[in-house]
Protein backbone atom coordinates (compact mmCIF):
# COMPACT_ATOMS: atom_id res chain seq x y z
CA UNK A 1 0.00 0.00 0.00
CA UNK A 2 1.67 3.15 -1.16
CA UNK A 3 0.18 6.57 -1.53
CA UNK A 4 -3.49 7.01 -2.33
CA UNK A 5 -2.50 8.78 -5.53
CA UNK A 6 -1.08 5.57 -6.99
CA UNK A 7 -4.61 4.69 -7.96
CA UNK A 8 -4.69 7.76 -10.19
CA UNK A 9 -2.67 5.70 -12.64
CA UNK A 10 -5.32 4.47 -15.12
CA UNK A 11 -3.73 1.05 -15.30
CA UNK A 12 -3.63 0.59 -11.53
CA UNK A 13 -7.15 1.96 -11.36
CA UNK A 14 -8.59 -0.53 -13.84
CA UNK A 15 -6.77 -3.40 -12.11
CA UNK A 16 -8.28 -2.43 -8.77
CA UNK A 17 -11.70 -1.94 -10.32
CA UNK A 18 -11.51 -5.36 -11.94
CA UNK A 19 -10.91 -6.87 -8.54
CA UNK A 20 -13.33 -4.77 -6.49
CA UNK A 21 -16.28 -4.29 -8.83
CA UNK A 22 -17.90 -7.76 -8.49
CA UNK A 23 -17.87 -7.50 -4.71
CA UNK A 24 -19.26 -3.97 -4.67
CA UNK A 25 -22.02 -4.80 -7.16
CA UNK A 26 -22.90 -7.96 -5.26
CA UNK A 27 -23.12 -6.10 -1.98
CA UNK A 28 -25.20 -3.37 -3.60
CA UNK A 29 -27.70 -5.89 -4.95
CA UNK A 30 -27.81 -7.74 -1.62
CA UNK A 31 -28.37 -4.58 0.39
CA UNK A 32 -30.99 -3.23 -2.01
CA UNK A 33 -32.93 -6.50 -2.14
CA UNK A 34 -32.76 -6.96 1.61
CA UNK A 35 -33.57 -3.36 2.44
CA UNK A 36 -36.43 -3.01 -0.01
CA UNK A 37 -38.06 -6.34 0.90
CA UNK A 38 -37.66 -5.59 4.59
CA UNK A 39 -39.00 -2.09 4.08
CA UNK A 40 -41.90 -2.98 1.84
CA UNK A 41 -43.19 -6.14 3.54
CA UNK A 42 -41.91 -6.26 7.09
CA UNK A 43 -42.53 -2.78 8.43
CA UNK A 44 -45.92 -1.55 9.62
CA UNK A 45 -47.96 1.12 7.84
CA UNK A 46 -47.76 4.62 9.18
CA UNK A 47 -50.81 5.60 11.19
CA UNK A 48 -51.45 8.71 9.12
CA UNK A 49 -49.79 8.06 5.78
CA UNK A 50 -50.79 4.40 5.41
CA UNK A 51 -48.63 2.32 3.12
CA UNK A 52 -47.50 5.33 1.08
CA UNK A 53 -44.83 5.91 3.70
CA UNK A 54 -42.86 3.04 2.18
CA UNK A 55 -41.75 5.13 -0.76
CA UNK A 56 -39.30 6.60 1.71
CA UNK A 57 -37.03 3.62 0.96
CA UNK A 58 -36.55 4.89 -2.57
CA UNK A 59 -37.05 8.58 -2.08
CA UNK A 60 -34.63 9.36 0.74
CA UNK A 61 -31.63 7.36 -0.57
CA UNK A 62 -31.96 8.72 -4.10
CA UNK A 63 -32.31 12.29 -2.85
CA UNK A 64 -29.30 11.82 -0.61
CA UNK A 65 -27.24 10.53 -3.51
CA UNK A 66 -28.43 13.20 -5.92
CA UNK A 67 -26.77 15.80 -3.72
CA UNK A 68 -23.73 13.74 -2.76
CA UNK A 69 -23.05 12.76 -6.37
CA UNK A 70 -22.67 16.45 -7.15
CA UNK A 71 -20.42 16.82 -4.13
CA UNK A 72 -18.30 13.93 -5.36
CA UNK A 73 -18.09 15.56 -8.79
CA UNK A 74 -16.97 18.78 -7.11
CA UNK A 75 -14.18 17.00 -5.26
CA UNK A 76 -13.14 15.09 -8.38
CA UNK A 77 -13.15 18.33 -10.39
CA UNK A 78 -10.91 20.02 -7.83
CA UNK A 79 -8.53 17.04 -7.89
CA UNK A 80 -8.41 17.25 -11.68
CA UNK A 81 -7.71 20.99 -11.66
CA UNK A 82 -5.02 20.71 -9.00
CA UNK A 83 -3.31 17.41 -9.72
CA UNK A 84 -4.38 16.72 -13.34
CA UNK A 85 -5.21 13.05 -12.84
CA UNK A 86 -7.29 11.91 -15.77
CA UNK A 87 -9.06 9.25 -13.75
CA UNK A 88 -10.45 11.97 -11.52
CA UNK A 89 -11.92 13.93 -14.42
CA UNK A 90 -13.37 10.76 -15.90
CA UNK A 91 -14.92 9.79 -12.57
CA UNK A 92 -16.63 13.17 -12.37
CA UNK A 93 -17.91 12.66 -15.88
CA UNK A 94 -19.08 9.15 -15.06
CA UNK A 95 -20.94 10.29 -11.95
CA UNK A 96 -22.96 13.02 -13.66
CA UNK A 97 -25.60 10.89 -15.44
CA UNK A 98 -25.95 8.68 -12.37
CA UNK A 99 -26.55 11.74 -10.22
CA UNK A 100 -29.02 13.11 -12.74
CA UNK A 101 -30.98 9.84 -12.70
CA UNK A 102 -30.98 9.90 -8.88
CA UNK A 103 -32.44 13.40 -9.02
CA UNK A 104 -35.16 12.20 -11.36
CA UNK A 105 -35.93 9.22 -9.11
CA UNK A 106 -36.20 11.52 -6.09
CA UNK A 107 -38.49 13.91 -7.97
CA UNK A 108 -40.67 11.12 -9.41
CA UNK A 109 -41.07 9.19 -6.17
CA UNK A 110 -41.80 12.47 -4.43
CA UNK A 111 -44.50 13.28 -6.97
CA UNK A 112 -46.04 9.81 -6.65
CA UNK A 113 -46.09 10.19 -2.88
CA UNK A 114 -47.29 13.77 -3.03
CA UNK A 115 -50.34 13.01 -5.14
CA UNK A 116 -52.27 11.11 -2.44
CA UNK A 117 -50.69 12.92 0.52
CA UNK A 118 -50.54 16.57 -0.49
CA UNK A 119 -53.23 16.20 -3.16
CA UNK A 120 -50.88 17.42 -5.87
CA UNK A 121 -48.12 15.99 -8.04
CA UNK A 122 -46.05 19.11 -7.78
CA UNK A 123 -45.81 22.12 -5.50
CA UNK A 124 -43.38 24.99 -5.74
CA UNK A 125 -41.91 24.05 -2.42
CA UNK A 126 -38.29 25.11 -1.75
CA UNK A 127 -36.95 21.56 -1.57
CA UNK A 128 -38.74 20.42 -4.68
CA UNK A 129 -37.71 23.53 -6.56
CA UNK A 130 -34.07 23.30 -5.58
CA UNK A 131 -34.03 19.70 -6.73
CA UNK A 132 -35.40 20.76 -10.07
CA UNK A 133 -32.66 23.39 -10.29
CA UNK A 134 -30.08 20.77 -9.34
CA UNK A 135 -31.38 18.63 -12.21
CA UNK A 136 -30.89 21.58 -14.59
CA UNK A 137 -27.31 21.92 -13.35
CA UNK A 138 -26.72 18.24 -14.09
CA UNK A 139 -28.13 18.68 -17.59
CA UNK A 140 -25.89 21.65 -18.31
CA UNK A 141 -22.84 19.81 -16.98
CA UNK A 142 -23.52 16.71 -19.09
CA UNK A 143 -24.27 18.81 -22.16
CA UNK A 144 -21.00 20.73 -21.81
CA UNK A 145 -19.04 17.47 -21.52
CA UNK A 146 -20.51 16.14 -24.73
CA UNK A 147 -20.21 19.43 -26.62
CA UNK A 148 -16.46 20.02 -26.27
CA UNK A 149 -14.36 17.94 -28.63
CA UNK A 150 -10.96 18.06 -26.97
CA UNK A 151 -11.06 15.76 -23.93
CA UNK A 152 -8.72 17.76 -21.71
CA UNK A 153 -10.39 21.06 -22.50
CA UNK A 154 -13.76 19.47 -21.77
CA UNK A 155 -12.47 18.25 -18.41
CA UNK A 156 -11.12 21.72 -17.57
CA UNK A 157 -14.27 23.56 -18.58
CA UNK A 158 -16.66 21.20 -16.83
CA UNK A 159 -14.55 21.33 -13.67
CA UNK A 160 -14.84 25.10 -13.49
CA UNK A 161 -18.54 24.86 -14.30
CA UNK A 162 -18.94 22.35 -11.48
CA UNK A 163 -17.27 24.69 -8.99
CA UNK A 164 -19.16 27.81 -10.06
CA UNK A 165 -22.35 25.75 -10.33
CA UNK A 166 -21.93 24.48 -6.78
CA UNK A 167 -21.79 28.03 -5.45
CA UNK A 168 -24.87 29.03 -7.40
CA UNK A 169 -26.71 25.83 -6.50
CA UNK A 170 -26.23 26.58 -2.80
CA UNK A 171 -27.24 30.18 -3.42
CA UNK A 172 -30.38 29.01 -5.22
CA UNK A 173 -31.15 26.65 -2.36
CA UNK A 174 -31.37 29.58 0.05
CA UNK A 175 -32.96 31.90 -2.50
CA UNK A 176 -35.92 29.56 -3.03
CA UNK A 177 -36.28 29.22 0.74
CA UNK A 178 -36.75 32.93 0.80
CA UNK A 179 -39.13 32.88 -2.14
CA UNK A 180 -41.73 30.40 -0.94
CA UNK A 181 -42.83 28.65 2.21
CA UNK A 182 -42.15 24.95 2.53
CA UNK A 183 -44.59 22.06 2.38
CA UNK A 184 -41.95 19.36 2.62
CA UNK A 185 -41.31 17.71 5.99
CA UNK A 186 -38.02 18.18 7.81
CA UNK A 187 -35.02 15.90 7.65
CA UNK A 188 -35.72 12.17 7.85
CA UNK A 189 -32.26 11.44 9.16
CA UNK A 190 -30.01 13.55 11.26
CA UNK A 191 -27.53 13.24 14.05
CA UNK A 192 -30.08 14.94 16.21
CA UNK A 193 -32.29 12.03 17.30
CA UNK A 194 -35.33 14.22 17.91
CA UNK A 195 -36.01 14.62 14.22
CA UNK A 196 -35.49 11.07 13.00
CA UNK A 197 -38.15 8.81 11.61
CA UNK A 198 -39.37 6.06 13.94
CA UNK A 199 -37.01 3.18 14.65
CA UNK A 200 -39.04 0.56 12.74
CA UNK A 201 -38.47 2.50 9.55
CA UNK A 202 -34.99 3.62 10.49
CA UNK A 203 -32.97 0.42 10.13
CA UNK A 204 -34.36 -0.79 6.77
CA UNK A 205 -33.90 2.78 5.55
CA UNK A 206 -30.25 2.66 6.52
CA UNK A 207 -29.88 -0.64 4.65
CA UNK A 208 -31.48 0.91 1.58
CA UNK A 209 -29.20 3.92 1.77
CA UNK A 210 -26.19 1.62 2.00
CA UNK A 211 -27.52 -0.23 -1.05
CA UNK A 212 -27.94 2.98 -3.05
CA UNK A 213 -24.48 4.21 -2.09
CA UNK A 214 -22.90 0.90 -3.11
CA UNK A 215 -24.87 0.96 -6.34
CA UNK A 216 -23.61 4.47 -7.03
CA UNK A 217 -20.01 3.44 -6.34
CA UNK A 218 -20.35 0.38 -8.57
CA UNK A 219 -21.85 2.41 -11.42
CA UNK A 220 -19.22 5.12 -11.21
CA UNK A 221 -16.38 2.59 -11.13
CA UNK A 222 -17.88 0.72 -14.05
CA UNK A 223 -18.46 3.85 -16.14
CA UNK A 224 -15.00 5.21 -15.38
CA UNK A 225 -13.38 1.95 -16.38
CA UNK A 226 -15.40 1.87 -19.59
CA UNK A 227 -14.32 5.41 -20.41
CA UNK A 228 -10.66 4.59 -19.76
CA UNK A 229 -10.90 1.56 -22.04
CA UNK A 230 -12.73 3.53 -24.72
CA UNK A 231 -9.98 6.14 -24.68
CA UNK A 232 -7.28 3.51 -24.88
CA UNK A 233 -9.04 1.92 -27.84
CA UNK A 234 -9.25 5.27 -29.56
CA UNK A 235 -5.58 5.95 -28.95
CA UNK A 236 -4.60 2.52 -30.30
CA UNK A 237 -6.75 2.96 -33.38
CA UNK A 238 -5.26 6.39 -34.03
CA UNK A 239 -1.77 4.93 -33.73
CA UNK A 240 -2.64 2.18 -36.21
CA UNK A 241 -3.98 4.64 -38.73
CA UNK A 242 -0.84 6.75 -38.63
CA UNK A 243 1.37 3.65 -38.86
CA UNK B 1 -8.78 49.23 -20.56
CA UNK B 2 -10.61 52.37 -21.54
CA UNK B 3 -9.57 51.86 -25.14
CA UNK B 4 -10.95 48.33 -25.07
CA UNK B 5 -14.18 49.55 -23.51
CA UNK B 6 -14.61 52.26 -26.14
CA UNK B 7 -13.82 49.78 -28.90
CA UNK B 8 -16.39 47.29 -27.62
CA UNK B 9 -19.03 49.96 -27.22
CA UNK B 10 -18.40 51.24 -30.75
CA UNK B 11 -18.60 47.75 -32.21
CA UNK B 12 -21.86 47.12 -30.40
CA UNK B 13 -23.52 50.38 -31.40
CA UNK B 14 -22.50 50.43 -35.05
CA UNK B 15 -24.31 48.52 -37.76
CA UNK B 16 -24.48 44.78 -37.25
CA UNK B 17 -23.67 45.05 -33.58
CA UNK B 18 -27.18 44.14 -32.56
CA UNK B 19 -27.51 47.01 -30.15
CA UNK B 20 -31.22 47.59 -30.70
CA UNK B 21 -31.95 43.89 -31.02
CA UNK B 22 -32.14 43.18 -27.31
CA UNK B 23 -34.42 46.15 -26.72
CA UNK B 24 -36.73 45.15 -29.56
CA UNK B 25 -36.84 41.61 -28.20
CA UNK B 26 -37.69 42.92 -24.73
CA UNK B 27 -40.50 44.99 -26.21
CA UNK B 28 -41.88 42.05 -28.19
CA UNK B 29 -41.86 39.70 -25.20
CA UNK B 30 -43.77 42.23 -23.12
CA UNK B 31 -46.24 42.91 -25.93
CA UNK B 32 -46.88 39.20 -26.45
CA UNK B 33 -47.76 38.53 -22.81
CA UNK B 34 -51.18 40.26 -22.84
CA UNK B 35 -52.05 38.32 -25.99
CA UNK B 36 -51.27 35.11 -24.16
CA UNK B 37 -52.90 35.75 -20.79
CA UNK B 38 -55.67 38.17 -21.76
CA UNK B 39 -55.89 41.94 -21.37
CA UNK B 40 -57.41 42.05 -17.85
CA UNK B 41 -55.66 44.92 -16.08
CA UNK B 42 -55.69 43.36 -12.63
CA UNK B 43 -53.95 40.21 -13.78
CA UNK B 44 -51.41 42.13 -15.84
CA UNK B 45 -50.65 44.38 -12.93
CA UNK B 46 -49.97 41.37 -10.74
CA UNK B 47 -47.68 39.55 -13.13
CA UNK B 48 -45.96 42.67 -14.56
CA UNK B 49 -42.83 42.58 -12.35
CA UNK B 50 -42.21 38.92 -13.17
CA UNK B 51 -42.84 39.36 -16.88
CA UNK B 52 -40.52 42.35 -17.09
CA UNK B 53 -37.81 40.48 -15.24
CA UNK B 54 -38.12 37.43 -17.48
CA UNK B 55 -38.08 39.68 -20.52
CA UNK B 56 -34.94 41.45 -19.35
CA UNK B 57 -33.28 38.13 -18.61
CA UNK B 58 -34.03 36.69 -22.05
CA UNK B 59 -33.03 39.90 -23.82
CA UNK B 60 -29.75 39.77 -21.92
CA UNK B 61 -29.24 36.14 -22.94
CA UNK B 62 -29.79 36.98 -26.59
CA UNK B 63 -26.66 39.07 -26.92
CA UNK B 64 -24.33 36.93 -24.80
CA UNK B 65 -22.72 34.86 -27.53
CA UNK B 66 -21.53 38.06 -29.20
CA UNK B 67 -19.27 38.92 -26.29
CA UNK B 68 -16.41 36.68 -27.37
CA UNK B 69 -17.50 34.92 -30.57
CA UNK B 70 -16.69 37.72 -33.03
CA UNK B 71 -13.37 38.53 -31.37
CA UNK B 72 -12.50 34.85 -31.47
CA UNK B 73 -13.32 34.60 -35.18
CA UNK B 74 -11.10 37.46 -36.31
CA UNK B 75 -8.31 36.58 -33.89
CA UNK B 76 -8.46 39.69 -31.74
CA UNK B 77 -9.23 37.53 -28.71
CA UNK B 78 -5.81 35.87 -29.04
CA UNK B 79 -4.21 39.30 -29.24
CA UNK B 80 -6.09 40.41 -26.14
CA UNK B 81 -4.92 37.28 -24.34
CA UNK B 82 -1.25 38.04 -24.99
CA UNK B 83 -1.61 41.78 -24.38
CA UNK B 84 -0.16 43.29 -21.19
CA UNK B 85 -3.69 43.71 -19.87
CA UNK B 86 -4.55 40.78 -17.57
CA UNK B 87 -7.23 38.56 -19.01
CA UNK B 88 -9.34 39.10 -15.91
CA UNK B 89 -9.40 42.80 -16.77
CA UNK B 90 -10.36 42.06 -20.37
CA UNK B 91 -13.23 39.89 -19.21
CA UNK B 92 -14.42 42.49 -16.72
CA UNK B 93 -14.33 45.23 -19.35
CA UNK B 94 -16.22 43.06 -21.78
CA UNK B 95 -18.86 42.35 -19.17
CA UNK B 96 -19.10 46.06 -18.45
CA UNK B 97 -19.49 46.82 -22.15
CA UNK B 98 -22.20 44.18 -22.39
CA UNK B 99 -24.00 45.73 -19.46
CA UNK B 100 -23.74 49.25 -20.89
CA UNK B 101 -25.13 48.15 -24.24
CA UNK B 102 -27.74 45.67 -22.98
CA UNK B 103 -28.51 46.00 -19.29
CA UNK B 104 -28.61 49.77 -19.01
CA UNK B 105 -30.92 50.32 -22.03
CA UNK B 106 -33.22 47.63 -20.62
CA UNK B 107 -33.39 49.52 -17.34
CA UNK B 108 -34.13 52.71 -19.26
CA UNK B 109 -37.07 51.33 -21.23
CA UNK B 110 -38.48 49.20 -18.41
CA UNK B 111 -40.69 52.03 -16.99
CA UNK B 112 -42.39 52.50 -20.37
CA UNK B 113 -43.06 48.79 -20.69
CA UNK B 114 -44.21 48.78 -17.07
CA UNK B 115 -46.89 51.28 -18.06
CA UNK B 116 -47.97 48.97 -20.88
CA UNK B 117 -48.58 46.28 -18.26
CA UNK B 118 -50.35 48.79 -15.98
CA UNK B 119 -47.71 48.63 -13.28
CA UNK B 120 -48.45 51.30 -10.64
CA UNK B 121 -46.02 54.21 -10.22
CA UNK B 122 -44.50 52.91 -7.01
CA UNK B 123 -43.91 49.56 -8.66
CA UNK B 124 -42.12 51.22 -11.58
CA UNK B 125 -39.59 52.83 -9.25
CA UNK B 126 -38.81 49.57 -7.52
CA UNK B 127 -38.67 47.73 -10.83
CA UNK B 128 -36.03 50.16 -12.06
CA UNK B 129 -34.11 49.85 -8.80
CA UNK B 130 -34.20 46.06 -8.91
CA UNK B 131 -33.12 45.95 -12.57
CA UNK B 132 -30.35 48.42 -11.88
CA UNK B 133 -29.08 46.25 -9.03
CA UNK B 134 -29.61 42.92 -10.82
CA UNK B 135 -28.61 43.38 -14.46
CA UNK B 136 -24.85 43.73 -13.75
CA UNK B 137 -24.98 40.22 -12.29
CA UNK B 138 -26.76 39.00 -15.43
CA UNK B 139 -23.97 40.43 -17.60
CA UNK B 140 -21.15 39.01 -15.48
CA UNK B 141 -22.70 35.55 -15.20
CA UNK B 142 -23.46 35.65 -18.90
CA UNK B 143 -19.85 36.52 -19.67
CA UNK B 144 -18.80 33.41 -17.76
CA UNK B 145 -21.19 31.32 -19.86
CA UNK B 146 -19.93 32.94 -23.05
CA UNK B 147 -16.34 32.21 -22.05
CA UNK B 148 -17.26 28.56 -21.43
CA UNK B 149 -18.81 28.08 -24.86
CA UNK B 150 -16.55 30.32 -26.95
CA UNK B 151 -14.80 27.43 -28.68
CA UNK B 152 -17.96 25.60 -29.69
CA UNK B 153 -19.49 25.74 -33.13
CA UNK B 154 -23.11 25.71 -32.02
CA UNK B 155 -22.72 27.09 -28.55
CA UNK B 156 -25.83 29.27 -28.50
CA UNK B 157 -28.29 26.71 -27.21
CA UNK B 158 -25.82 25.21 -24.78
CA UNK B 159 -25.04 28.71 -23.54
CA UNK B 160 -28.65 29.24 -22.48
CA UNK B 161 -28.77 25.83 -20.80
CA UNK B 162 -25.65 26.69 -18.81
CA UNK B 163 -26.47 30.28 -17.96
CA UNK B 164 -30.17 30.15 -17.10
CA UNK B 165 -29.79 27.99 -13.95
CA UNK B 166 -27.11 30.41 -12.79
CA UNK B 167 -29.60 33.25 -13.17
CA UNK B 168 -32.02 31.73 -10.66
CA UNK B 169 -30.90 33.60 -7.49
CA UNK B 170 -30.75 36.96 -9.29
CA UNK B 171 -34.18 36.41 -10.78
CA UNK B 172 -35.73 35.37 -7.48
CA UNK B 173 -34.43 38.33 -5.52
CA UNK B 174 -34.89 40.82 -8.36
CA UNK B 175 -38.49 39.88 -9.06
CA UNK B 176 -39.14 39.79 -5.32
CA UNK B 177 -37.97 43.40 -4.98
CA UNK B 178 -40.16 44.50 -7.87
CA UNK B 179 -43.16 42.54 -6.60
CA UNK B 180 -42.83 43.70 -3.03
CA UNK B 181 -42.39 47.28 -4.26
CA UNK B 182 -45.51 47.12 -6.41
CA UNK B 183 -47.64 45.84 -3.54
CA UNK B 184 -46.15 48.24 -1.00
CA UNK B 185 -44.35 45.63 1.11
CA UNK B 186 -40.89 45.93 2.60
CA UNK B 187 -38.22 45.76 -0.12
CA UNK B 188 -35.10 46.13 1.99
CA UNK B 189 -34.35 42.43 2.59
CA UNK B 190 -34.59 41.18 -1.00
CA UNK B 191 -32.84 44.28 -2.27
CA UNK B 192 -29.87 43.76 0.03
CA UNK B 193 -29.69 40.10 -0.97
CA UNK B 194 -29.92 41.01 -4.66
CA UNK B 195 -27.13 43.54 -4.25
CA UNK B 196 -25.08 40.91 -2.42
CA UNK B 197 -25.48 38.42 -5.28
CA UNK B 198 -24.45 41.10 -7.77
CA UNK B 199 -21.44 42.22 -5.74
CA UNK B 200 -20.14 38.69 -5.26
CA UNK B 201 -20.69 37.82 -8.91
CA UNK B 202 -18.93 40.98 -10.10
CA UNK B 203 -16.04 40.43 -7.71
CA UNK B 204 -15.39 36.72 -8.30
CA UNK B 205 -16.74 35.59 -11.65
CA UNK B 206 -14.26 37.50 -13.86
CA UNK B 207 -11.53 35.27 -12.42
CA UNK B 208 -13.48 32.13 -13.33
CA UNK B 209 -14.27 33.54 -16.77
CA UNK B 210 -10.63 34.39 -17.42
CA UNK B 211 -9.53 30.92 -16.29
CA UNK B 212 -12.05 29.31 -18.60
CA UNK B 213 -11.02 31.55 -21.46
CA UNK B 214 -7.39 30.54 -21.02
CA UNK B 215 -8.40 26.87 -21.18
CA UNK B 216 -10.36 27.54 -24.35
CA UNK B 217 -7.55 29.44 -26.04
CA UNK B 218 -4.86 26.89 -25.21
Amino acid sequence: MGSFWEYANPKRFTQVVDRVLPAVSGLAVAALVAGLIWGFFFTPDDYRQGSTVKIIYLHVPSALLAINAWLMMLVASLVWLVRRHHVSALAARAAAPVGAVMTVIALLTGAIWGQPMWGTWWAWDPRLTSFLILFLFYLGYIALWSAVENDDTAADLTSVLCIVGSVFAILSRYAVNFWNQGLHQGASLSMDKEENVADVFYIPLLVCIAGFVLLFIALVLLRTRTEIRARRTRALLAREVTA
Amino acid sequence: MTALLIRDLRLAVRAGGGFGLGLAFFLIVVVLVPFAVGPAMGLLERIAPGVLWIGALLACLLSLDRIFALDREDGSLDLLAVSPLPLEGVVAVKALAHWLTTGLPLVAVAPVLGLLLSLPGKGVIWLVVSLLAGTPALSVIGTFGAALTVGLKRGGLLLSLLVLPLYVPTLIFGAEVARAGATGLDTATPLVLLAAVTCVAVALLPFASAAVLRMNLR
